[in-house]
């Protein structure tokens, strides 16, 4: 989704600012999910196929309602249901939308390779810029959640854009307009917060006592939270991550290592070039060649046949010179 | 004909290795800048060699096969002299010598001496490392059967080996500047008695002692 936006603030493999003089003074934007209102209908997934223009490929029915199985470059968001007995023996049927979170440390940005690919708005959007996708891959093995996933077809990364475009213009993404209970909401992140503490009192009123906020610490928090039952226990919706993060090896390989690997290469290039400046080169003088030939030719002479031209073939292995 | 060449008569690689050493070296540029493009945003323009970011992205891998397969003759030819002996420990110890270029108190090297072997090993090493970790890292055909936490340990390690490889490789290219006449050894073949003398004096007594001893025809 490419519009001019200069509300860049962050931008994949570019080491330089990015157009960023627009900035959202209203504060950041992020989508709150209360999976303890939400009834699975997938009205979220149909308004995302609808708006974004996705009709992903008809699969089959894996024996629960999760459909499509899983995330596709054309199912930006799937309902995951995980059933869950708790402690006093009774079932309880978990639905989490899943999607991309839009980290505030996002780990695709951080991983990919190819300039203006990922780039990360001042509102708080993560957003891929296809065009300038080459298909590597890296986004999934930075990303802490396992969203990005690369089109078969085109060979490009994509995923759930938070209706940017929608977002751009004043209006909320095609989800939360799709939402019949009120389990997705969207608003600026302050708004979010203090709607989710209202819900998370609720709960706690209603015998929930771990209910609370999902918004990472460990990514920086997301610009899309959740409202858990269980928030001590994130694992149970479909194994929602307890404590995201980059990782570390993630961390390292793309970190402040890549940089000084470089200087490394340059100094090895400039330690050569220095030492041929200082030491200067290994040559053979006339006694090396002098020496070289009397060996050769002190050699005795054998029977075989000798090729015009050729040395000597050899020589006594005692008579050093 | 230049001095050099003239005296240039003993023959040091055979037009086979020649041309094997220098697949190798094509195989490792392309294989490098294509990597160097998607290794640091600095390099990234390096793409354009190659038609651009997909199009890096589509070659690298098989430019990276490629020298693989050209350096597995190539190592299977060197193998055996390229053994670490008591010597090239000697030789290591005095490094400092060898880098000020003082050869007085250096032992007798042979047909490699110990930096061209450790080059060797590092290579070879690197470019197993390079294989194994670029496959698991292989997003179009292979990464759907590794977990996430394997691919991300080989990215790791495809660039550690391939920083590693890269570094080695400037020391051995500025190595054959270094040593003069090493460079027309490997693009001609020959050297002449006083560098075989100078540099691989074990290797020069060993050729010269053969009953056939692999010298070129003028």
């Amino acid at each position: 989704m490419a519009l001019q936006s200069l509300d860049i603030v962050r931008r994949s493999a570019t080491t330089t600012a990015p157009p960023g003089v627009r900035e959202s003074y209203a504060g950041t934007v992020a989508k709150l999910i209360d999976t303890t209102k939400c009834i699975g209908c997938k009205a979220c997934q149909v308004a995302c196929m609808e708006w974004n223009d996705l009709r992903d490929e008809i699969g089959t029915n894996v024996g629960v309602y999760d459909n499509p199985p899983d995330l596709t470059e054309a199912s930006w968001t799937v309902m995951r249901f995980a059933e869950y007995e708790n402690p006093k023996g009774d079932l309880e049927w978990l639905i989490r939308k899943d999607g991309c979170m839009h980290c505030a440390d996002p780990g695709c940005l951080k991983a990919c390779p190819a300039p203006g690919a990922i780039v990360q708005y001042s509102n708080g959007i993560v957003d891929f810029h296809e065009e300038n996708c080459i298909g590597c891959g890296y986004c999934i093995t930075g990303c802490p959640f396992n969203i990005p996933r690369i089109s078969k077809r085109d060979h490009k990364a994509y995923k759930c854009t938070l209706c940017s475009d929608r977002v751009a213009v004043g209006l909320e993404p095609a989800c939360i307009k799709a939402c019949p209970t009120g389990a997705l909401v969207f608003g600026t992140k302050e708004d979010m917060k203090l709607h989710a503490a209202e819900r998370v009192a609720d709960l706690k009123s209603r015998g929930f006592e771990q209910a609370g906020l999902y918004d990472p610490p460990g990514v920086g928090g997301t610009h899309v939270m959740y409202v858990l039952h269980h928030a001590d226990q994130p694992q149970l919706y479909a194994g929602l991550a307890p404590d995201p993060h980059i990782s570390a090896l993630v961390g390292l390989w793309k970190g402040v290592s890549k940089p000084i690997a470089l200087a490394a290469m340059a100094f090895t290039v400039l330690a050569g070039f220095f030492h041929f400046v200082r030491v200067g080169r290994k040559e053979i003088d006339e006694r090396d060649e002098a020496a070289g030939r009397q060996a050769l030719e002190g050699a005795p002479q054998r029977s075989a046949p000798q090729r015009p031209g050729s040395a000597p073939e050899t020589r006594n292995p005692d008579k050093r010179p | 004909m230049s001095d050099t060449e003239r005296r240039a008569t003993l023959v040091r690689y055979s037009s086979g290795e020649r041309t094997n050493h220098w697949l190798v070296a094509l195989g490792f540029v392309l294989a490098a800048l294509s990597g160097l493009a998607l290794f640091h945003p600095a390099l990234f323009w390096l793409g354009n060699l190659f038609g651009g970011g997909p199009w890096t992205r589509i070659l690298h891998p098989f430019l990276g096969l490629f020298m693989l397969i050209v350096f597995l003759p190539l190592a299977a030819s060197v193998w055996g002299d390229n053994r670490m002996l008591p010597a090239d420990w000697q030789w290591l110890r005095h490094l400092k010598d060898v880098v000020n270029n003082r050869e007085e108190h250096l032992p007798e090297v042979g047909r490699y001496n110990a930096g061209q072997k450790l080059l060797f090993f590092v290579l070879g090493a690197c470019m197993i490392g390079l294989l194994v970790s670029g496959v698991v890292i292989w997003r179009v055909y292979f990464s759907l059967y590794f977990p996430i936490g394997v691919i991300r340990l080989a990215s790791l390690v495809h660039a550690v080996c391939a920083f590693v490889l890269i570094c080695a490789i400037l020391l051995h290219i500025y190595a054959a500047i270094w040593v003069k006449g090493s460079l027309h050894a490997m693009l001609r073949g020959t050297v002449t008695p006083g560098w075989a003398w100078k540099h691989h004096r074990a290797w020069f007594r060993q050729i010269s002692h053969a009953a056939h001893p692999r010298t070129r025809p003028d």
